[in-house]
């Protein structure tokens, strides 16, 4: 690939971005080819961060693989555990009690919200506003405080097990996400003053990198990018898991399929995800924490399916098992491998200052992108 | 459509397929020459309209290879399971990347980790993996003593 860089026969220049780059947030690599300014091509090239984890799968049993996805997408550990749990309960067929289901949606809520947090800051840092990162992080910290109480864990939560939950919650816990809402609650209208309402923020991001709903469902796009363009595709509304059938929230859409417009969704979500916290901080259930389960786990033959919205969009978990104690074959569909597929797509046409910008939008996480 | 409303309106559309029984989703399992050609009928006619292709993958049976793609339509909210078997030795089977344009990365992937040749693909180059590597990870035979650690 270091060949190709220099100059082409049509005169276009052919450039690096990445892996060492800030705006590209973890080892991804552009080879962009550029026409002056003009981007007319963007070839990502991944592998940077391979583990092969779907190979490690295959050796680790039913309760130890799990571990393996909280270092996929960091951001979203708890979901990503969430949906293998879920994916080995339904092949055991093991009832979860009420408890521990409202436990993983909190936790999967409070992550999102720290992961669009985080998304937040960053997007403002690549457009070049620096005080939002310090802002979004104090709220953050305050999410990963809590997740260390209960969890013991600030990132890499593996905190949901199949069955339920590994531990019950910590005594502090209602507390102090009460205290967290409360602050957030009162937050969130500044960081719209500060960045939604910035003219410099919204002239850099309005009508830059337009994804049809038509291409944006063709590249398989999901989560905040294809809402951004139109297109419904909540998990948890349309296959609700646990509890979120019972909850009241609304899906968060936006149809001009602009930067602009999938930065409103994910601003929106934070407020959907408020909103879902707080209706269930103070109901969780008594009872149980885990259901009991074998030591062991051995699924039946056969294959299964589990899919859950992570902070990026839709996560997968394709397993097949020949009804040994480890898993015969294992597939993570990870959003941000397809998010980024439609980049190339995206940034045709625009300028190059304006590649950082819809990188941001779409909210990679390279860990997940190369598994 | 229902279950068994696919599973009709497939079978007169590629002879040959054969259906898994249970399982979540209906899974029909067909040859790699059928493949392309039933794939722009899924996606095109408006009675089935599976126009997302959410996830697709290689499973290496030791035997064989199958390619299973996973397809949903936004618009019916039905999902439909294929499994492409190919021969392991010389695994081919046509791309369709130009009907779901997300097909074009995962391929890449497949191909490398798996062996699998997808022809008239656009850009056949390794994704993940350096361009002098030898042998398929996700093969079930694959060994490297270097660099692979033992769990």
């Amino acid at each position: 690939m270091i060949e190709e860089l220099g100059t082409t026969e049509q005169g276009e220049l052919v450039i690096n971005i990445g892996p060492q780059h800030p705006a590209t947030h973890g080892v991804l690599h552009l080879v962009v080819t550029l026409n002056g300014e003009t981007i007319r091509k963007v070839e990502p090239h991944l592998g940077y961060i391979h583990r092969s984890i779907e190979k490690m799968c295959e050796s680790l049993s039913y309760r130890q693989f799990i571990y393996t996805t909280s270092r996929m997408d960091y951001l979203s550990s708890h979901i990503n555990n969430h949906a293998c749990a879920l994916c080995v309960e339904n092949g055991i067929q093991v009832e979860i009690p009420e408890r521990a289901q409202v436990i993983r949606v909190l936790m999967d809520e409070l992550t999102r919200i720290a992961s669009h947090l985080l998304w937040w800051g960053a997007m403002a840092m690549d457009v070049g506003a620096i005080t939002p990162f310090f802002y979004a992080f104090r709220e953050r910290e305050m999410i990963n405080d809590i997740m260390e109480e209960t969890c013991g864990a600030r990132l890499t939560m593996n905190y949901m097990v199949p069955g339920g939950v590994m531990m019950d919650i910590h005594p502090n816990f209602q507390r102090r996400v009460k205290e967290l809402l409360l602050q957030f609650k009162h937050k969130l209208p500044e960081y719209h003053e500060l960045v939604t309402d910035n003219v410099i923020f919204q002239s850099r991001t309005k009508g830059v990198g337009y994804l049809s709903a038509d291409d944006a469902v063709s590249y398989g796009t999901s989560g905040p990018t294809a809402r951004g363009s139109g297109v419904p595709c909540d998990i948890r509304k349309l296959y609700p898991y646990d509890v979120y059938s019972k909850l009241e929230f609304s899906e968060c859409l936006a149809k001009e399929g602009d930067t602009f417009a999938r930065y409103l969704v994910r601003m929106n979500e934070l407020e959907q995800s408020i909103r879902i916290v707080e209706q269930l901080i103070d109901n969780i259930p008594e009872g149980d924490f885990q259901a009991k389960t074998k030591a062991v786990l051995k699924l039946p033959k056969g294959e299964f399916y589990q899919r859950v919205e992570t902070a990026r969009g839709e996560f997968g978990v394709y397993m097949i098992s020949e009804g040994a104690m480890q898993p015969y074959r294992i597939k993570f569909r990870s959003p941000g491998f397809s998010n980024l597929s439609a980049l190339d797509h995206m940034a045709r046409g625009a300028k190059i200052g304006d590649l950082v910008a819809i990188m941001g939008s779409l909210d990679l996480v390279i860990p997940d992108i190369d598994r | 459509m229902t279950r068994e409303e696919l599973q009709t309106s497939i079978a007169e559309l590629a002879s040959g397929a054969t259906w898994d029984e249970g399982g979540q989703w209906p899974v029909v399992n067909i040859l790699p020459e059928a493949w392309p050609e039933l794939a722009r009928t899924l996606k095109s006619d408006p009675l089935f309209a599976f126009d997302y292709l959410f996830c697709v993958t290689g499973v290496d049976w030791k035997s064989h290879l199958t390619v299973v793609y996973h397809l949903t339509s936004l618009r019916f909210r039905h999902t439909l399971v294929v499994k492409v078997k190919l021969d392991r030795a010389k695994p081919q089977v046509g791309t369709v990347c130009d009907i779901w344009r997300t097909a074009e990365l995962h391929e890449r992937e497949i191909r490398e980790l798996f062996g699998v040749e997808f022809l008239h693909h656009p850009d056949p180059r390794n994704l993940i993996l350096p361009d002098v590597w030898d042998g398929f990870p996700l093969r079930k035979d694959y060994e490297d003593p270097v660099n692979m650690i033992k769990l």
